[in-house]
């Protein structure tokens, strides 16, 4: 953990309430997100137990499987749920805007501008936690296999209409889920630790209830105690007062409250599905405005100058997984092939870079922790000296000397990068250390300046101007193209088979689970 | 460990056959090996597990030679800019008359301007400029953005336990066949972000070039070179059992053959009393008491400092196979290894204050492929509340003990055994995954034990 | 199978362990009598010492330098009845939907007479003999009389079933593994005898391996299992061994066995379980020292709770018991939550000593010898370094810094507005819990 980081925690732990760790919102928030708040059933892999899922606050739709052990029932939860979720979805798919973008023609090779659409907007699902986007994975790897009576009327069981849509779809969103800084589908416990230390540990953080209560505790009650009664409080019946936010249940509510009730369902005695309704509901309330409740705190905060820019790539990403559900393609492998596992990675890695850097050029806070890991420098000029480079057409390359209380670990040399109004980025070379002692440094600008003989006017600091270099790239650039997965060399197992025989639908038996 | 490991591991070519007169006929015997399948093997490619030490630079310039004699040119790929510089030069000394290019970045200061002095050497950012040279060296990245008509019909991979499965995935498709060549005791590779959704897969991208290539490929002739020039006699055996429990090697030189004195004696300091045991056994342990201390510990520091600063003082001279008369231990021949930068940065702060310039003083990850003398380490471990994943890996111990060609002084807080027995162990197990030996807990368990028969304490 | 946690409630099911009937008497190594003296007046008198399963041994891994839990596990304390009569009760629990579909999976895994599961462990590890043919796996009966009857069956069915050298399925064999002088007695779920006289421990865990992966924590908790019994069946494969003149090894690959996808279908995978081995290897040896931490507690301490004749309500006052409980330290850190029992009261402690552990294990890293976090906050506050003093600690310095920096960057910041901005004093104390209703909860 950072040291910084450490700090407030500490900080929050002497007060009894979260500190910031964030002075702007670092991640985009849809003005309409779906929130899906899910239960699973005890021991089953994805067998659902119940789910809250809407766009509205007010009115969740409530979908609860009385027995999850009857496929059918499973199958009409997953329907309802399509019904629920495609729409959203699909909502953003029409409003696009056209960019441009460099393809390679196919006749010339050559790299030619195109227009593609692009959506304005994208659907956001926002579940409570870490877990519930592993179970929104989980789903998408159940759905996506599926086979329907239309697909397929051969088929045993056939699934709804819509489900193995839904489950590409949830695919989709949980890979995107792993791609640093995407907002396509976000965990609350996620997006408020991201904002806020709290007195406790990161793994206690995991618990919604916990994390609110540390962030925005009930008037006069501190925060550490409305986060241990969040945990642990029960009632005189032993059930939790603040039910986990799933997808797991507690253990007490299942063998005292769901066990009974299922078994009165299933002896169809009256009254009882409305009952098992009830009790589902009554789990997930809590967490469903839990949700809401740190969706208004995290609204509170500007958002960060660069989050729109990330906003954009997740637009791209669903406006690429609309096209291919458009053009009929088949659902995603169960396991990446080579070339995709490493295009993955590799943009991945990018992201993160791209993140880190965007994140501090957005918030001091951010930038501060940096700056004391000898990342970044933020000073006053005291000086600038005007030099030029050799060669036949000889270009300004000023000296800037600065005073920094910071300590980057800088040797000769060495790149330094500084954010200039309007975006760009204005590069550097570390010259020297004046005087350690006293923080004076000298760096020689190497770019930014037009093309010139006189720099730009502004381009170069003047004495008394407070600058911030950072010794990291602020659009560091993605790795290079990978080989077509047709061309994968013998090194990976050469290409990989046309028509993967591990992705034919799950076998379906007689007593399938999900 | 002394059990083979179940899979996915290499068994010498030449089991059962008798040991030949000297390490020098064994590694001679492994080269010409490596050097037959390389030329002649019907096999796509040759690998070579090469310990500390062993001439793996020599192997791929010898190799280079051979294949370009043969009239067949072809392309080296190395992981850094140093490395593919380092090689150059070394490519030039051996055989001046041997058109080399060296493809680089475009970015200033990418390659060492020495070699724009050699003659055949040729310089691009384009491959298309070096057309028709008998030998194209360039580091993966840059292999990566290059494209050519034909592939190579030959290339060599240098460090390829160093390099990355995905990055080996962007330039296989650049050759037909390769020797792949490299340390496995030394730093895996690694992702800033998290892989595990591709554990267990055959071609994890973050994985090592080798295990991608080996689980593809498990036919390819697998060689080693059986002996370190580096590591001293004493160091070998520790090292070897510690780090390549199923691939040995031994030292190429025996017990005496190589010598360290001090012109000063000792004035009776724990400083001076660890040099004198390093000179003596090859190993130092110089102990600090116990305490629990940032990673930037000033004593250690400062311990690591005096140790370099009495070394140099006291007018060490090292005597070894290569000549008859004892060389004077200069701060060129001295390194100071740590785990992070700041260590780093804090010892050559500490240095600076006692006058002490040109000492390597680095992190491991900097180290790798470097040799010296003599080596300082401040143990990753010293003064540690806890072991993390990444002061237990086992590459990065290695790399700090196997540095040196006549002694190794670890200064360390006391304490760090129990902070081994008190580590939880509670790793994930991923499914499909070969499990990597030796474990890091355990080695360090090894050397600790090993450093404990010359411990000297720091004070008193 | 393990119990699960209230923490992590769907982790999975138990059925690996039932408890010891009786405490363990001959055949074994007894305790030294002064040793298991004080063992038992530690417990209290009259009450049974709880058995240490493979989970419990395998969980000690987990915080190796906390002697608190070293001593209680040690000396049989049942822990949960502790936590609960501390006033911190652990939340453990275990959903029945759970335990009815682990009962169910194994049930099938061992249908037919074990060949589906000699099928997939000889399809997984290739164990380079045949494979069985039909109705050639022998499921010997292992039932008797007490954990020390059962093992001694158990032992002879293994060397019978060497001496055989045929495939012998050792369904639920109990087995007898030694700790800090006393024996501890564990049952896998099932044993296999190769006809090569390997051994192999094959877990069956309900958590599903989906398109061939599993939750990894998981699988290293069954991997870490397995290796205790490994190292019980080592005991045994010796003597087995040195009676039949025949080879006996235990493989240190176990076939662990999951439902595959999303089915209730069986699938394998072989996990190689050296590292897990070496390490539990360790960690066993070393709970000898359980003599040492009880040695250094003051006279008469015991953890006894004086049970009321109903059997379970504890009647010695909770002050006196933790002041028994803080006797022997603990090493307190959030992962405790989900592996042992007592880990809400080390909590409360913990945070009340502001120990630094408190906010995870990690934090300790960059703070030296700072180990509160009153100590920590400080170091952090803005002073002068006294001039000509001791070098400045670096992590003070570093905190200093980083304070700064954190004010200066909030002092910046566009809006300081929100909730958890303005300064809030520590409110906690008795009736913190009335007021307004907790976020989200009822």
């Amino acid at each position: 953990m950072p040291l910084i980081e450490t700090l407030a925690r500490m900080e929050a732990a002497a007060a009894g309430a979260a500190r910031p760790l964030a002075t702007v919102r670092h991640r985009h928030l849809s003005e309409h997100p779906l929130v899906f708040v899910p239960l699973t059933t005890s021991g089953e892999a994805g067998a659902p137990l119940g789910a809250l899922v809407g766009t509205d606050r007010e009115k969740p739709l409530l979908l609860a499987v009385p027995q999850p052990r009857d496929r059918d029932l499973r199958f009409a939860f997953l329907a309802e749920l399509a019904d629920a979720v495609l729409p959203y979805v699909d909502g953003f798919a029409d409003g696009i805007e056209w960019e441009e973008r460099k393809e390679t023609d196919p006749e010339t090779g050559k790299k030619v501008p195109v227009q593609v659409e692009l959506c304005a907007d994208a659907p956001q699902l926002i579940v409570p936690s870490g877990a519930g986007i592993e179970f929104v994975r989980l789903m998408g790897r159940s759905m996506r296999f599926r086979r329907t009576a239309e697909q397929d009327p051969e088929t045993p069981y056939p699934a709804p209409p819509h489900v193995p849509l839904l489950g590409r779809w949830f695919t989709h969103f949980g890979e995107r889920a792993q791609v640093p800084g995407s907002c396509l589908l976000l965990s609350m416990t996620g997006l408020l630790t991201r904002h806020w230390a709290t007195g406790q540990s990161a793994l206690e953080d995991q618990h919604l209830g916990a994390l609110l209560s540390w962030i925005d505790p009930p008037p006069g009650v501190s925060g550490r105690a409305a986060a241990e009664r969040a945990e642990s409080a029960r009632d005189a019946e032993g059930q939790l007062l603040c039910p986990p936010a799933g997808p797991a249940t507690d253990p007490a509510f299942d063998n005292r409250l769901l066990a009974p009730a299922m078994a009165r369902y299933d002896a169809a005695l009256p009254g009882a599905h409305e009952e098992l309704r009830r009790l589902v509901e009554g789990q997930l309330r809590p967490t469903w405005d839990a949700v809401w409740q740190g969706n208004d705190l995290l609204r509170a905060l500007p958002p960060g100058a660069r989050v729109a820019d990330r906003w954009k790539r997740d637009r791209w990403s669903y406006t690429a997984h609309r096209d291919r559900v458009r053009a009929g393609e088949p659902p995603q492998p169960k396991r990446d092939d080579a070339v995709t596992a490493a295009r993955k990675l590799s943009s991945r890695e990018a992201a993160q870079t791209q993140l880190d850097a965007q994140e501090a050029l957005d918030d001091p806070l951010v930038m501060a922790a940096r700056r004391l890991a000898g990342e970044a420098f933020a000073g006053t000029v005291t000086g600038v000296g005007m030099a030029y480079s050799e060669g036949a057409r000889p270009m300004p390359r000023p000296l800037v000397t600065l005073r920094t209380d910071d300590r980057p670990q800088l040797s000769e040399g060495a790149k330094v990068h500084r954010p200039l109004p309007g975006g760009k980025t204005q590069p550097a070379a570390f010259v020297a250390y004046d005087d350690p002692a006293s923080g004076s440094l000298t760096v020689r600008l190497t770019g930014g300046m037009g093309r010139g003989k006189v720099p730009e006017p502004g381009s170069v600091p003047e004495p008394g101007e407070a600058v911030c270099w950072t010794l990291f790239e602020h659009a560091p650039r993605g790795g290079p193209e990978r080989p077509e997965p047709e061309d994968t060399p013998w090194t990976h197992g050469g290409p990989p088979a046309t028509e993967p025989s591990g992705d034919a639908p799950d076998p379906m038996t007689a007593e399938d689970f999900l | 460990m002394t059990r083979p490991p179940h899979h996915g591991t290499k068994k010498p070519r030449q089991a059962g056959g008798a040991e030949p007169s000297g390490p020098a006929a064994a590694a001679a015997r492994a080269t010409a090996e490596i050097l037959q399948d390389t030329l002649h093997s019907p096999r796509p490619g040759v690998v070579v597990d090469s310990p500390p030490g062993a001439g793996k630079s020599t192997l791929v310039v010898r190799a280079a030679r051979e294949l370009a004699a043969a009239g067949r040119p072809l392309m080296v790929v190395a992981q850094t800019n140093a490395q593919v510089d380092d090689l150059v030069l070394r490519l030039a000394e051996k055989d001046p008359a041997l058109p080399v290019g060296r493809l680089h970045s475009s970015e200033a200061g990418s390659f060492d301007p020495a070699l724009a002095e050699l003659p055949e050497v040729r310089t691009s950012t384009k491959i298309a400029d070096l057309a028709g040279m008998d030998v194209v060296v360039s580091t993966a990245a840059k292999w990566a953005y290059t494209k050519v008509d034909e592939p190579w019909r030959h290339a060599i991979v240098d460090e390829a336990y160093q390099m990355r499965s995905d990055a080996l995935l962007s330039v296989a498709g650049l050759f037909e066949r390769a020797l792949f060549v490299g340390d496995p005791g030394q730093l895996d590779p690694f992702s800033v972000v998290g892989a595990e959704q591709w554990a267990g897969l055959s071609y994890d991208p973050s994985s090592s070039a080798v295990s991608t290539l080996l689980a593809h490929n498990p036919d390819l002739p697998q060689h080693r070179l059986p002996v370190s020039w580096r590591l001293p006699a004493s160091a070998a055996r520790l090292v070897s059992d510690a780090f390549y429990p199923f691939t040995r090697f031994r030292s190429g030189t025996e017990h005496g053959d190589r010598r360290l004195a001090f012109g000063v004696p000792g004035d009776g300091s724990g400083v001076d009393r660890v040099l004198d045991e390093a000179a003596e056994s090859g190993w130092g342990l110089l102990e600090l008491p116990a305490r629990h201390t940032p990673r930037t510990d000033p004593e250690a520091v400062g311990a690591v400092a005096q140790v370099v600063r009495r070394l140099l003082d006291r007018g060490g001279a090292a005597t070894s196979e290569r000549g008859p008369d004892p060389e004077p231990l200069t701060a060129d021949r001295i390194a100071v290894g740590t785990a992070h930068r700041d260590q780093a940065a804090a010892v050559r702060t500490a240095l600076a204050g006692l006058g002490v310039t040109g000492v390597a003083v680095d992190t491991a990850n900097r180290l790798q492929g470097r040799e010296f003398d003599v080596t300082v380490v401040l143990h990753p471990l010293s003064g540690r509340p806890d072991a993390t994943a990444f002061h237990l890996e086992t590459g990065r111990l290695c790399v700090l003990a196997s540095r040196h060609r006549h002694a190794c002084v670890v200064v360390c807080r006391a304490g760090v055994a129990e902070l081994l027995d008190e580590h939880p162990s509670t790793e994930p197990v991923r499914l499909g995954v070969t499990v990597k030996f030796p474990d890091g807990w355990e080695a360090h368990h090894a050397v600790l034990s090993h450093l404990a028969e010359h411990r000297v304490p720091w004070r008193g | 199978m393990s119990v699960p946690d209230a923490r992590l409630p769907q982790v999975n099911v138990s059925r690996d362990s039932r408890p010891a009937a009786a405490a363990p008497q001959t055949e074994q190594p007894a305790p030294k009598p002064s040793l298991r003296q004080r063992l038992t007046e530690l417990r209290g008198p009259g009450i049974r010492p709880r058995a240490l399963d493979a989970r419990a041994l395998a969980a000690l891994a987990s915080n190796p330098g906390c002697r608190r839990r070293a001593l209680l596990d040690g000396a049989g304390v049942d822990k949960t009845a502790l936590a609960q009569a501390l006033g911190s009760p652990a939340s453990y629990g275990q959903s029945r939907f759970a335990l009815a579909r682990g009962n169910s999976f194994e049930a099938r895994v061992k249908a037919d007479g074990g060949a589906g599961l000699l099928r997939l462990l000889h399809d997984r590890l290739r164990p380079g003999t045949p494979a069985p043919g039909d109705g050639e796996v022998a499921v010997p009966d292992l039932s008797a009389a007490g954990p020390e009857g059962r093992a001694a069956r158990t032992a002879l069915a293994l060397r019978e079933a060497t001496a055989d050298g045929g495939w012998t399925l050792l369904d639920h064999p109990m087995l007898a593994v030694e700790v800090a002088g006393s024996p501890a007695y564990v049952e896998p779920d099932a044993v296999v005898v190769h006809p090569d006289g390997g051994w192999t421990v094959v877990e069956i865990k309900s958590f599903p391996m989906i398109d061939g992966v599993a939750d990894a924590a998981k699988v290293g908790a069954a991997a870490r299992q397995a290796a205790v019994y490994v190292l019980a069946l080592e005991k045994v494969a010796g003597h087995v061994a040195a009676g039949t003149g025949r080879p006996a090894e235990v493989r240190d690959r176990v076939l662990l066995v999951c439902p595959k996808d999303f089915s209730n279908l069986p699938t394998a995978a072989a996990v190689d379980i050296r590292k897990q081995l070496a390490t539990t290897r360790r960690q066993l040896a070393r709970l000898t020292r359980i003599e040492d931490i009880a040695a250094a507690l003051p006279p008469r301490t015991t953890f006894d709770l004086r049970l009321a004749d109903d059997g379970t309500t504890a009647t010695r006052p909770a002050e006196e018991l933790a002041a028994a409980v803080e006797s022997v330290g603990a090493a307190y850190a959030p992962e405790c939550l989900a592996a042992c029992e007592l880990a809400f009261h080390c909590r409360k402690r913990s945070r009340e000593d502001g120990a630094v552990e408190s906010l995870g294990r990690s934090v300790r890293g960059e703070l030296g010898a700072l180990h509160t976090i009153g100590e920590v906050l400080t170091a952090a506050a803005p002073c002068t370094p006294s001039p000509g003093g001791a070098p400045e600690d670096p992590a003070a310095a570093a905190l200093r810094r980083a304070a700064a920096l954190r004010a200066e960057a909030l002092a910046a910041a566009p809006v300081a507005g929100g909730p958890a901005a303005g300064p809030v004093r520590d409110t906690d104390g008795a009736g913190a819990a009335h007021g307004r209703q907790e976020p989200g909860c009822r």
